[in-house]
């Protein structure tokens, strides 16, 4: 087996560790945009595809490579645009004390 | 770049990107969350330009620009019912980024790979393709592409499972005998089949499981993808985006009270024979309501727990909801939601449509958090919602859902239910409740019946 290997899982195993802790303390509000967030940063497979396309080892690589970053950009850009669109809609109650006259409604 | 200095950038990144899932642990912070996730991928993909194999900007140029304009408007422009499609279009473009990444990687080393590397751009290749055809299959059947209804046929469970096996032989004759193009197409191959196959059985409404889950191969693959390319960046990625998949599955498997194997091979929704226990017998009768038989109860409520269900949304009520809701509070009822963990298409997005409509977030209840209310409730309005409020979950043991958490909605003094018709709702389950002696059904279009409702108690007087 190889250190590589080990290492590989060592850092996969603490990830996880940590993912599943910081993950199981989002309350079931907010599970969407939980959702819609991993998946932006899941988007970071980006920087393999950054190389993939910009190495020029071959044409395909490079063709193959290019597909892959628009995908991942789309999950990058879209993700955490929709996500913080979806947040900015959560609002506590308004204060009693306001008053009416602001119509907020 | 060196390559010390650029992994001192993927460290920060990562650390940012926990910090990014910890500031989602309350609303308040979940927008400064963001901010820094955002910091953390600006950090990474800067570190990554630099990095000394890129050489040729050309293709990374036109693949970040059509990116960022697709995503760009797919974000701007979709309405909040549309998440769970949203997002499975996602899972879709992620499975293929990964997936193409991998063949990419194999095709430039020729098929030389190392044992590990073989091993994790397998999973990478298969798990890829699955997740990308299967969350297309998630769409189409959200969207209405293609049949919501669990399309099954004999021996599919062992034709899937046989296939995730052959792949899995595969793999392992590879890893230990070397790469092969021709296998190694073959499992992409599967794992693209497979992903059509898994998902073609699966019903509309266990999509939040299926959505969850495929989120969790994602992750995984996006992991694989970090094993073959030596980058521990996308290691932590995945595992973050697997563990989260997983933890929501769990979490939604259990709201609807199915193990994981039962959604995936279960298909649920077909094997119900029809009327299987219709109430007490087929003339069971329930009390039908007018809109001002149901606002006189209203009117004389001093608490109002409302709960909606997913034909809430498809009637587009959520606004109506919450105008009915602002007119009971100015008469100083207090006026709560009961959230169920499946009441939308995917995880929390009830909220998330709620919380668009302007309903405060502090108005919406989990399950667990409201459930020992409905005792202390005057009036109960059930919008849409028909198994989460189906007391037979809780005594019927022939009902097939039987043992999924439900509310508590029989316990409150008066139950109103808008439903468009006595028809039994998704799952074709019937449901109790209708018929109890303290529920009035209002039947009709919710969002006609709801602003009916919010018009009498604006201007009905006291």
């Amino acid at each position: 087996m190889s250190t590589e290997l080990v290492f590989g899982l060592y850092i996969f195993a603490l990830a996880t560790f940590v993912g599943y802790q910081v993950i199981s303390r989002v309350p079931a509000l907010l599970h969407t945009p939980l959702m819609s967030g991993t998946n932006a940063i899941s988007g970071i497979s980006l920087v393999g595809s950054l190389v993939a396309a910009g190495s020029e080892h071959s044409l395909v690589s490079s063709v193959l490579g290019c597909v892959a970053v628009a995908a991942a950009t789309i999950n990058v850009v879209g993700g955490f645009m929709i996500t913080d669109r979806m947040l900015r809609m959560f609002k506590k109650r308004e204060p009693e004390k306001r008053g009416p006259a602001k119509g907020a409604s | 770049m060196s390559a010390n200095l650029l992994n001192l950038a993927y460290l920060a990144s990562s650390i940012l990107f926990i910090l990014c899932l910890r500031g989602l642990s309350s609303p308040e912070s979940a927008r400064r969350g963001i901010l820094l996730g955002e910091i953390g991928m600006f950090i990474a993909v800067v570190a990554t330009l630099l990095h000394w194999e890129i050489v040729s900007y050309t293709w990374i140029i036109v693949g970040l620009i059509i990116g960022s304009a697709i995503g760009t408007a797919i974000s701007l422009r979709i309405p909040m019912t549309k998440m769970p499609e949203r997002i499975a279009l996602s899972h879709s473009f992620g499975g293929l980024a990964t997936a193409l990444v991998g063949v990419s990687e194999y095709y430039r080393h020729a098929g030389h790979v190392s044992r590990l590397s073989m091993g994790a751009l397998g999973f990478e290749v298969f798990l890829g393709f699955l997740t990308f055809t299967g969350s297309i299959m998630a769409f189409g059947k959200l969207q209405g592409l293609i049949s919501g209804a669990p399309i099954t046929y004999k021996g599919q469970n062992f034709t899937n499972v046989g296939a995730f096996f052959g792949a899995l032989a595969l793999l392992v004759y590879q890893v230990v005998f070397g790469a092969n193009d021709m296998m190694f197409a073959a499992m992409g191959v599967i794992g693209f089949a497979l992903g059509i196959l898994a998902v073609l059985p699966i019903g509309g409404a266990d999509m939040p499981v299926v959505i969850s889950l495929l989120n969790s191969y994602a992750g995984l693959a996006a992991s694989a993808t970090g094993f073959a390319i030596g980058s521990n960046i996308l290691i932590i990625c995945g595992a973050l985006d697997g563990s989260s998949g997983l933890l929501l599955s769990l979490l939604m498997s259990k709201a609807m009270n199915r193990s994981f194997s039962n959604v995936v091979f279960g298909a649920f929704g077909t094997a119900i024979e029809p009327g299987a226990q219709a109430p007490s017998g087929a003339a069971a009768s329930y009390n039908e309501a007018t809109v001002e038989d149901a606002a006189d109860v209203l009117r004389a409520a001093q608490s109002v727990i409302v709960v909606p269900g997913y034909g809430m949304a498809v009637s587009q009520a959520q606004h109506a909801v919450r105008d009915l809701a602002a007119a009971l509070q100015k008469r100083g009822v207090e006026v709560k939601y009961a959230i169920h963990p499946v009441a939308g298409r995917m995880p929390g997005h009830m909220n998330v449509l709620l919380a668009e409509a302007n309903v405060p977030y502090d108005e919406l209840f989990d399950l667990d958090d409201i459930n020992d209310d409905f005792v202390r409730t005057d009036a109960v309005l059930v919008v849409g919602a028909n198994d989460v409020v189906n007391p037979a979950a809780k005594k019927d043991k022939t009902s097939p859902i039987y043992g999924m958490p439900v509310f508590h909605v029989e316990l409150s003094r008066s139950i109103i239910v808008l439903k468009r018709s006595m028809n039994p709702g998704f799952s074709g389950v019937e449901n109790e409740l209708f018929f109890l002696g303290n529920t009035m059904m209002v039947l009709g279009d919710a969002k006609k019946t709801l602003l009916a409702l919010g018009g009498a108690l604006k201007d009905g007087g006291h």
